[in-house]
């Protein structure tokens, strides 16, 4: 029992990673309606930064305010430079972009900082929390975190006007300018904040997992699986998503016999598709009906 | 708009040349002119040519395959290294312990590829869009597992593989065994080529894409959408294993890694190169597809992925529509500057 | 004049929708477009606001604005409520009547304009907090006038306002149109397949085929004439 209750607090602890991933997936997904598969390289690409600013002397802290900072640009930046003059091109164009986005900061980041492990520091220490064995408090703090950003993202886009102009500018982009909304800013800002998000995702479980360029795959998997299971239309969802998502992975891989880390990933995909086949639009996802 | 007598002359005197070039299109005639130079490629190249040569035209073929079921239909698919396994695996598997001579291996290989991608199209149609790519990008990332599953290994040799030989030449044809195979591939891909392209040219294809282009409307006209998509999802990885077969015997090794979720993304970057619903575009993708990430890697070593992710872009930011999109917007402009120029109008 | 159209051409394409249109709409008066499905209606309007490709003059208070970004002529205070609406389905009536007032700044005057479109249609501060794509047709129509409203534009172009309305929803629509013309003196250019009530509401008409005007005059007259009758009237 204790067992599975340890493995179960342990899920939650790395499921607040891939929703915190997830997140990030699902606001860009409801900026540009598609999946931003280079989000991974852009978190693990920020890491790095900011362990090279720490390297550098800098407190911990500046170091993780300024990568989320030089995140959010960058991903602004991107979006104007890279993804802007595609804008109009065929869907599985644009896909092949983030594919080549992948590629170029995989490799980048490989050459200036290479493949070896390094450690990062956690702000949150590692001691068991409360004194309990069942996690520690760099995990708590990391579900901690993320819940924190689900909730600011949510005031920001139910409570704001520039929250309102950005959900707008998503769901009718072609309204949306007829009201004056500059919808090519809008998703930018997008970009930007889902660069910062998966920058605060990649500097929670560089701890955990270790920072080098390849870090951020098997997250970013897991992230998008929990964000479909949670389903593509909700935030909350996608977080619950990587919640459960973590749960799953964890469970199946202490009590499923012959289930190694790889099969992991191949259990936990082979669950939520099951679940999609009961809910077509995930969990949480309102499925579009459209009149004809 | 009416024609000026003079013009309506010259038109009758061009008749009857005309009447002769309307049956040779200019397409006809690019496909006659491409058919010629692979036959004499291998002749005039060396043995590791002809075998990158070949390895084009399985890349082709399996690109092929997804195009059928992502351009054609409009069904997304992440899973497509999972049917390249499928049939890489059972030819080599049928060669190495059946002693099933390598001809053979092809359409085992295909109907076992059918039937596995008709059952998944099954539940995969209840899925859209990503979710759908969520579907089969499970199915790409089990492969390599159940290819290592410790049970399984006396039929797949586990992590190590199957290794088997390159066919020789029947005897008394003077080629080398490359030779032979890049022609016996040659031969696989114009049969399967033209039946893709008969496929699409007939009410099946029209079908086919008027579910991609609006499921609703195809399924108002009384078209059985269930049907014909699961039919692709076969057809489609049919294809695409029966290029896996082709591919296990020119490379003579099958092993579970070569089979990942990147082979996905590799052929996906080839449909989108060579252009989405384009069967000729296909060979165009296996071309970028093989050479491309040597070409970024001689340019740099450490730098490789993003040399690749550069020319990725360079390529999409100048051919949206990929190498088929681009050529249609040469052809038109060139068939406009054409008519323009027998209306007698300056161009 | 408040609004100058000289030469107006658009494309879709290679296919070219409009031949050259010339027409003007004085500060604060109701101008109509008729015309039969296909005359080029709806690209008139998408033209004015930089929404297909065009070429032409088009001068607002004088100002040159061919070739703008929607959003910046939209800003300049002209107020599209388009064909079908462009109702923001998933979000709630209040929402998107704030979000006609996107480029304001004055938070006191926007919730002041808030409650007199709320008074002016009662029925949408019922359903503020409803998802807009649960309203009856009718209802979003009022709506899309709404968030036109929250511009405080100087023009509105209404596309069709009439499509898909009962007629007596429709009588209604036009009523409040009247009014808001009266009162606020917004100028307004509308786009109708049903002749009779436009030149009933509308000071000038011009008639559209097939991407010419082929008629223009005072809406009286327009109504009057013999062809445009039988054409569109039906009698």
């Amino acid at each position: 029992m204790e067992l599975l209750l340890q493995q179960l607090m342990a899920g939650l602890a790395t499921g607040a990673i891939y929703a915190a991933m997830a997140l990030a997936v699902v606001m860009i997904y409801q900026a540009i309606d598609h999946l931003n598969f280079a989000q991974g390289e852009m978190a693990m690409f920020s890491t790095f930064l900011a362990w090279q600013m720490i390297q550098w002397g800098q407190p911990y802290w500046v170091a993780f305010v300024a990568a989320v900072v030089l995140s959010f640009l960058g991903g602004v930046a991107i979006e104007r430079v890279l993804f802007k003059p595609i804008h109009n091109a065929p869907i599985l164009s644009q896909l092949v972009a983030f594919i080549a986005l992948y590629g170029i900061l995989n490799s980048s980041a490989g050459e200036i900082w290479d493949f070896t492990i390094k450690t990062f520091p956690t702000p949150f220490g590692s001691a068991p929390l409360f004194g309990q064995n069942l996690i520690s408090t760099h995990q708590a703090g990391m579900i901690g975190v993320t819940l924190a950003m689900l909730g600011l993202l949510y005031l920001f886009f139910r409570g704001s006007r520039l929250g309102l102009a950005m959900r707008a500018a998503a769901a009718n982009p072609d309204s949306a300018r007829l009201v004056g909304i500059r919808v090519g800013w809008m998703l930018a800002l997008g970009w930007g904040m889902s660069a910062a998000v998966g920058a605060v995702a990649g500097m929670l479980i560089a701890p955990v997992v270790f920072l080098e360029p390849n870090m951020m795959l098997g997250v970013l998997l897991y992230g998008f699986a929990g964000a479909v299971l949670g389903g593509l239309s909700s935030p909350g969802g996608a977080v619950a998503g990587g919640f459960a998502v973590g749960v799953i992975e964890n469970l199946a891989g202490t009590f499923i016999p012959y289930v190694g880390r790889e099969l992991k990933l191949t259990i936990a995909l082979v669950l939520i598709v099951a679940v999609l086949m009961v809910r077509p639009s995930g969990v949480f996802g309102r499925a579009v009906v459209s009149r004809v | 708009m009416t024609v000026p007598p003079q013009e309506t002359a010259l038109a009758t005197r061009e008749a009857p040349r005309a009447a002769v070039l309307a049956r040779l299109s200019p397409r006809h005639l690019a496909i006659g002119g491409a058919i010629i130079i692979a036959l004499l490629l291998p002749l005039l190249t060396t043995s590791f040519v002809t075998f990158q040569l070949t390895l084009v035209m399985i890349y082709g073929l399996a690109i092929l395959g997804l195009n059928l079921l992502t351009g054609f239909n409009g069904q997304f698919s992440l899973g497509h290294s999972a049917f390249y396994g499928i049939g890489a695996y059972t030819a080599a598997i049928l060669m190495d312990q059946a002693d099933l001579a390598y001809y053979w291996t092809l359409p085992c290989s295909g109907m076992l590829c059918f039937a596995v991608g008709f059952l998944f199209g099954l539940p995969a149609l209840r899925l859209q869009g990503l979710y759908l790519a969520l579907a089969t990008f499970a199915l790409a990332t089990a492969m390599p597992q159940i290819l290592k599953f410790h049970p399984l290994e006396p039929l797949t040799g586990g992590v190590q593989g199957i290794a088997i030989l390159k066919p020789d030449p029947p005897p008394g044809v003077p080629l080398s065994a490359d030779q032979w195979l890049y022609y016996f591939t040659l031969a696989v891909l114009l049969v399967m080529f033209a039946c893709a392209a008969n496929l699409v040219k007939s009410r099946t294809g029209r079908a086919i894409m008027a579910i991609r282009d609006h499921p609703l409307a195809a399924a108002a006209m009384g078209i059985n959408t269930a049907l014909y998509k699961t039919l692709t999802f076969g057809v489609s990885a049919l294809y695409t294993g029966v290029a896996g077969a082709l591919g296990a015997i020119a490379v003579q090794f099958v092993a579970p890694d070569s089979f990942t979720f990147l082979l996905s993304v590799s052929l996906l970057v080839g449909l989108v190169i060579g252009g989405v619903a384009s069967i000729p575009g296909s060979l165009v993708g296996g071309l970028f597809v093989l050479f491309v990430p040597n070409i970024a890697e001689s340019v740099s070593r450490g730098l490789a992925g993003a040399v690749y992710g550069v020319i990725l872009l360079l390529v999409i930011y100048v051919m949206p529509s990929g190498a088929a999109g681009l050529a249609r917007l040469l052809a038109a402009k060139f068939s406009s500057i054409r008519t323009l120029h027998i209306e007698g109008k300056s161009v | 004049m408040m609004l100058e159209v000289s030469g107006l051409r658009a494309f879709y394409g290679q296919s070219q929708a409009l031949h050259g249109l010339d027409f003007t709409l004085a500060e604060g008066s109701i101008v109509t477009l008729l015309g039969a499905n296909g005359a080029g209606k709806t690209t008139t309007l998408r033209a004015l606001c930089g929404m297909v490709r065009m070429s032409g003059e088009i001068r607002f208070d004088g100002k040159p604005i061919a070739g703008r970004a929607t959003e910046d002529i939209v800003r300049l205070g002209i107020a599209h409520v388009p064909e079908a609406r462009g109702t923001f389905v998933r979000m709630t009536v209040e929402e998107n009547l704030r979000l006609g007032a996107m480029t304001r700044r004055n938070r006191g005057a926007i919730t002041a304009d808030l409650n007199q479109v709320y008074a002016e249609f009662p029925r949408l501060r019922e359903r503020r907090q409803q998802q807009a794509g649960t309203l009856s047709g009718g209802e979003q129509q009022m709506l899309a006038v709404g968030r036109a409203l929250m511009l405080r534009p100087r023009l509105m172009l209404l596309d069709e306002p009439s499509f898909g309305l009962a007629p007596l929803v429709v009588e209604e629509l036009f009523e409040n149109l009247r009014r808001l013309n009266r009162e606020r003196g917004v100028g307004m250019l509308i786009v109708e397949q049903n002749a009779a009530l436009a030149l009933d509401l509308a000071e000038h008409a011009y008639l559209l085929e097939t991407g010419h005007i082929v008629r223009a005059g005072p809406a009286q007259e327009i109504g009057k004439d013999e062809a445009v009758r039988r054409s569109y009237l039906g009698y």
